[in-house]
């Protein structure tokens, strides 16, 4: 038996399978809300380069205060707050929604650059050859755009798988709150949050070299 | 019938059929529709006024190009004509429909109405072939064969039926302009607008793409072309137009103009650029 503050390998390989189903949960929770979040932060996106005011100042106003505040005070807020106006949520939704909303805003000044950063030509060559916005939209901007903007968006899935370790504040069991359970259990804070840290690294490093993968093939076709 | 009667062997020349033809159907001389009419066009850019009264007809089939020094509004009246610019003032007429209205679909206007930029503009993420493919198909619902098939015909006639599969990035410049070209032509417009198109070539490659607009003004194009290749304009051009300041200073055949400008702008200008 190795002491606490050592490494502990039976501990280890005991916790394991619990590491894993958090870890599963954790990128449940994760791509759940990235699904969620690209689809509020394209719409949000689009209106952000939208000549419509209206449109503009919603979407402006959203990206201000979710970026302006902290992220375990939105998820207090969803889960805790709400039921004050009559909203009773569940863990894993109000987690969920938290975190869509969070990056949905995030992901809005990704698209927002990405699309800012087709030259005006692209659209203008678009719109002579009789395309409407949205057609020009949808067929020269956006793939283009989506191109310049993976990087951002992996990154942005990659810091989003991080941050849902806050969910654990809502007694949603994700990777990080079994992390706690065992902790609390066996007194061993050492092992089991090694464990944890562990298995967001297997998790976000296939992640980042996903990204620089896709870059370079999506590269290779047009650039020479 | 007078020397016929003496002369039995005289016979009346057959009426020529094409006589016939003509009288039936004779020429219109009085045109009242012109392919692209302009009346009393404006632009302003808050307060600078880029365009001022232009007036300008075209025929089907002419060949109008347009020169002046840089900033005189010659870019800015052919992007008014496909509406890229929204005119301040005034009326464009094109087969009759006035375009400047707001109830008309644009859309639609400028699917007749082909555009080529000075920086090529091609889709980056799109090959050649794609690029010449993907209006027709999108917009005009026309069959993916079919189109690829047209597409294919297209960028044979400007000289890339080797270069098909290729990227933008992977041609050079002429080849781009090229492309830009068979992509404007997919769509089969009434008129096709050139704005600078060779202004940012190597200059050995500018040829290549002035012979593909003189195969196209051979082939009767309705074409508006803004340019500094003079020997472009005194080759193709049906008429000349010098604009200066936002207002068409001097118009007339090319020939005529280069040889004897009677605007002492145009004098100016041609005695520098000459």
């Amino acid at each position: 038996m190795v002491g606490v503050g050592q490494f502990d390998i039976d501990l280890f390989l005991r916790i394991l399978p619990d590491l894993a189903f958090g870890a599963f949960v954790t990128l449940e929770l994760t791509s759940l809300s990235i699904l969620f979040g690209l689809i509020i932060g394209s719409i949000a996106g689009l209106a952000r380069v939208s000549k419509n005011r209206i449109f503009f100042g919603i979407s402006t106003l959203y990206v201000e205060i979710i970026r302006g505040t902290p992220l375990l005070v939105q998820i207090l807020i969803i889960y805790f707050g709400l039921p004050a106006i009559g909203i009773n949520l569940r863990p894993e939704p109000a987690g969920i929604i938290a975190l869509s909303v969070c990056s949905g805003a995030y992901i809005a000044e990704i698209v927002r650059a990405g699309i800012q950063s087709v030259p005006l030509g692209q659209m203008e060559a678009a719109r002579s050859l009789g395309m409407s916005y949205l057609q020009s939209m949808r067929y020269i901007i956006f793939p283009q755009a989506f191109r310049n903007i993976l990087p951002a968006l992996g990154n942005e899935f990659i810091a989003l798988l991080k941050d849902s370790s806050l969910l654990s504040v809502i007694s949603i069991v994700e990777l990080t709150r079994v992390g706690r359970q065992i902790v609390n259990t066996t007194f061993n804070a050492w092992t089991p949050f090694l464990g944890v840290a562990l298995f967001y690294l297997m998790m976000t490093i296939p992640l980042s070299r996903l990204v620089t993968y896709s870059q370079k093939r999506i590269g290779t076709y047009e650039m020479k | 019938m007078i020397f016929g009667l003496r002369n039995k062997g005289y016979k009346s020349p057959p009426v020529d059929q094409r006589m016939i033809k003509f009288i039936k159907h004779p020429p219109n001389l009085f045109p009242m529709k012109y392919l692209l009419e302009i009346q009393g066009l404006y632009k302003k850019f808050g307060d600078i006024e880029v365009l001022k009264d232009i007036n300008l007809s075209v025929e089907r089939g002419e060949v109008v190009v347009i020169i002046g020094p840089s900033g005189s509004g010659k870019s800015t009246l052919l992007r008014c004509i496909n509406r890229l610019e929204e005119p301040t003032a005034g009326k464009i007429f094109l087969d009759g429909i006035d375009i400047t209205d707001k109830k008309v679909d644009i859309n639609k206007i400028r699917q007749r109405i082909g555009m080529v930029f000075q920086q090529f503009n091609l889709f980056t993420h799109l090959t050649a072939l794609q690029n010449v493919m993907l209006a027709p198909v999108k917009i005009k619902k026309i069959k993916k064969d079919e189109a690829e098939r047209n597409a294919i015909k297209l960028l044979e006639k400007v000289g890339l039926g080797d270069q098909i599969h290729k990227y933008p990035a992977q041609l050079s410049g002429g080849q781009q302009q090229r492309v830009a070209i068979a992509r404007a032509l997919a769509m089969n417009p009434e008129v096709m607008l050139f704005d600078e198109v060779t202004s940012a070539l190597d200059p050995e490659l500018v040829k290549e793409v002035l012979d593909v607009m003189k195969q196209l003004a051979r082939d009767g194009m309705t074409m508006i072309v803004v340019t500094h290749e003079m020997g472009f304009a005194r080759e193709v051009g049906d008429r000349l137009i010098f604009m200066d300041e936002g207002v068409i200073v001097e118009e007339g055949e090319p020939i005529e103009i280069f040889r004897n400008p009677k605007n002492p702008r145009t004098k100016k200008f041609l005695s520098v650029i000459l």
